[in-house]
């Protein structure tokens, strides 16, 4: 089973079918649907029905994320993961570092319009624990684009990464000097810091360096998007995936889209890591309009 | 522009009345236009041209009105991050005395200027307790509207007064209300704090023995976001005095405030003083200084 429904097989099969037709469908669909003898009718498996439902709305959810402005679509995935709680928080890390300057700011206006608060106020006082001081700085951010950098800066800066997460006691993602790393230096100087650590280390940052899976995201994200969003697309394409991992896909094909370089990198970082294309997989695994949608939208970037 | 030919023609050296005839009626649009055409003219920045004729206090109050808002703050932060001119005031200042908006402007001239973040210096040039209150205060984007949640007022009116009778100043969820909370909310907070504990919060934290720079800092957070006329009387007071380190104090307030609130400010310092601001900076300063100074007071009648 892949994703989406294939609407026109389904129109003409069942469209056409006549009542006893379908009653011979749902006999022989046991994983379906289940013999209710006592009352003789073939009764839908609830989660059969939330299946469904699901499925048809995958190029629904795709269609209305599309028409959406990216900056309310952002500002309602960030609002979307604050009330889902602690297992969403990766969402908000996504957005934030992911996207550029001008874009999260966007969002963050969009959220004022939206929710009649800031998006700051919302996050800190919604999320407790170590994490907060990281996401809100993440999101507060709005990060110098330029190409100006201070290599001695950012040799020093990766030390102090270096040995805020070696040590131990309290957890690195709470440690002030990595949150102002993290939430305050542009990319680029990032970049430079990524080089420096690994030499000063041996090991790689972006190989797990701490135990917060947030702090991990959020290095990732800002120093190597095209990996990660290639590892959820891969993730969301599995077939083990569940429910939420699925939905990753609208979403990152959806935000993306609009960004070609980006989503070239995507592709070829995708293609590196899996041996075929995006839209090889897509092909392979779904189906219907949420296919075709999906094959426009990585057609854009062509 | 013949205001400019006469200036051109009559020379620089001697001419500190016409610049301040030129310069001290015009507003920040007309600034700008001035800026402009003398360098499509000059071929020169203007404010270049003025820095090699002019000197201390009468330099530095042209060259701050002259320059655009956004710039005129990005400059006076970035001085004040340096290490010999350290003056946090300012920084609050700036992060909670302008709109949200302003304060974006303010971010991309500094990024413009100095090829870095506002938020990476102070991050960098602060730590401890100071850098948990600034750092947030200069990221963040306020929501700006009147909505008011009484209900939220109460709760962390509160937490507000379990922090300071607990004396956790620099407690994060203390921090995180000030930081974030739009000014009409913040407002209506501190009031129920005024009403329901009998005193203002400001009174409160001057209690406190331990009178240290923080807690300084952390009073003039709160005048600034609810009450900023009360905050500049009292730099102006100051300065005109001679009393504190904020030397630069008066030509800071009166170039940055007189486009705002320069009104409310001048009444409220003859409200505390019993003097009018004119009479009080005529008294304290002369020269080309203080005919620049009175003219901007006097920018409003022009």
């Amino acid at each position: 089973m892949g994703m989406g429904v294939d609407e026109n097989a389904l129109i003409s099969t069942l469209g056409k079918s006549q009542k006893e037709h379908r009653k011979l469908f749902r006999k022989a669909s046991k994983s379906f649907f289940v013999e209710d003898e006592e009352r003789a009718f073939e009764k839908c498996h609830d989660h059969f029905v939330r299946h469904l439902k699901l499925e048809f709305s995958r190029f629904n959810t795709a269609v209305v994320m599309w028409a959406m402005h990216p900056w309310e679509r952002d500002a309602r995935l960030v609002k979307k993961a604050l009330k889902k709680g602690e297992e969403a928080y990766n969402l908000i890390v996504e957005v934030s570092c992911t996207r550029s300057a001008e874009d999260l700011l966007g969002a963050r206006k969009a959220y004022h319009s939206l929710f009649d608060q800031s998006m700051e106020e919302d996050i800190a006082s919604h999320v407790h624990g170590p994490q907060r001081k990281l996401l809100v700085g993440l999101v507060s951010a709005y990060r110098y684009e330029g190409n100006k950098v201070k290599d001695d800066s950012a040799k020093s800066d990766a030390k102090i990464l270096a040995e805020a997460v070696a040590s131990s006691g309290e957890e690195a993602v709470e440690k002030d000097e990595v949150v102002r790393i993290l939430t305050t230096r542009s990319k680029l100087h990032l970049q430079h810091l990524y080089k420096h650590f690994n030499e000063i280390k041996g090991s790689d940052l972006l190989g797990g360096v701490s135990k917060s899976s947030l702090l991990n995201e959020a290095l990732i994200c800002l120093l190597k998007p095209a990996l990660y969003f290639s590892k959820i697309l891969d993730a969301s394409l599995n077939k083990d995936a569940d429910k939420t991992t699925k939905k990753w896909l609208t979403r990152v094909f959806v935000t993306r889209a609009d960004h070609s370089d980006e989503m070239n990198e995507i592709k070829e970082e995708y293609n590196n890591l899996y041996g075929e294309t995006l839209a090889q997989r897509i092909q392979e695994k779904i189906k219907g309009n949420y296919r075709d949608f999906l094959l426009t939208l990585l057609s854009k970037s062509d | 522009m013949f205001v400019f030919w006469v200036w051109s023609e009559t020379g620089w050296g001697t001419n500190e009345k016409l610049i301040i005839s030129i310069l001290a009626h015009r507003n920040a649009a007309q600034r700008s236009l001035i800026r402009s055409v003398y360098a499509a003219t000059y071929n020169e920045d203007l404010l270049k041209a003025l820095d090699k004729e002019l000197s201390s206090d009468f330099e530095r109050a042209v060259m701050l009105w002259t320059l655009d808002p956004p710039e005129r703050d990005a400059y006076l932060a970035k001085e004040s991050t340096k290490m010999f001119t350290k003056n946090n005031w300012v920084l609050v200042e700036i992060a909670c005395t302008r709109p949200a908006l302003e304060l974006i402007k303010v971010k991309q001239a500094y990024q413009a200027r100095y090829k870095k973040s506002i938020e990476e210096d102070v991050a960098q040039h602060t730590s401890g307790d100071l850098r948990k209150l600034l750092l947030p205060l200069v990221s963040t984007f306020r929501y700006e509207g009147d909505d008011v949640n009484m209900m939220l007022a109460r709760s962390e009116a509160k937490i507000l007064h379990e922090k300071v009778s607990e004396k956790s100043y620099s407690d994060d969820d203390f921090i995180r209300i000030l930081t974030t909370r739009s000014k009409a909310q913040l407002g209506a907070t501190l009031n129920h704090y005024n009403n329901e504990y009998g005193n203002a919060i400001n009174k409160n934290l001057k209690e406190e023995s331990d009178d240290n720079d923080y807690m300084k800092l952390l009073r003039a957070v709160i005048t600034c976001l609810t009450y900023p006329e009360k905050h500049f009387e009292k730099v102006l007071r100051l300065s005109i005095n001679k009393m504190g380190t904020d030397e630069w104090g008066l030509t800071r307030v009166v170039t940055t405030r007189t486009e705002v609130d320069m009104e409310r400010i001048k009444e409220e310092y003859q409200r505390r003083n019993s003097i009018p601001l004119d009479r009080a900076i005529a008294k304290d300063t002369s020269g080309d200084y203080e005919d620049m100074l009175v003219a901007l007071l006097g920018h409003g009648d022009a």
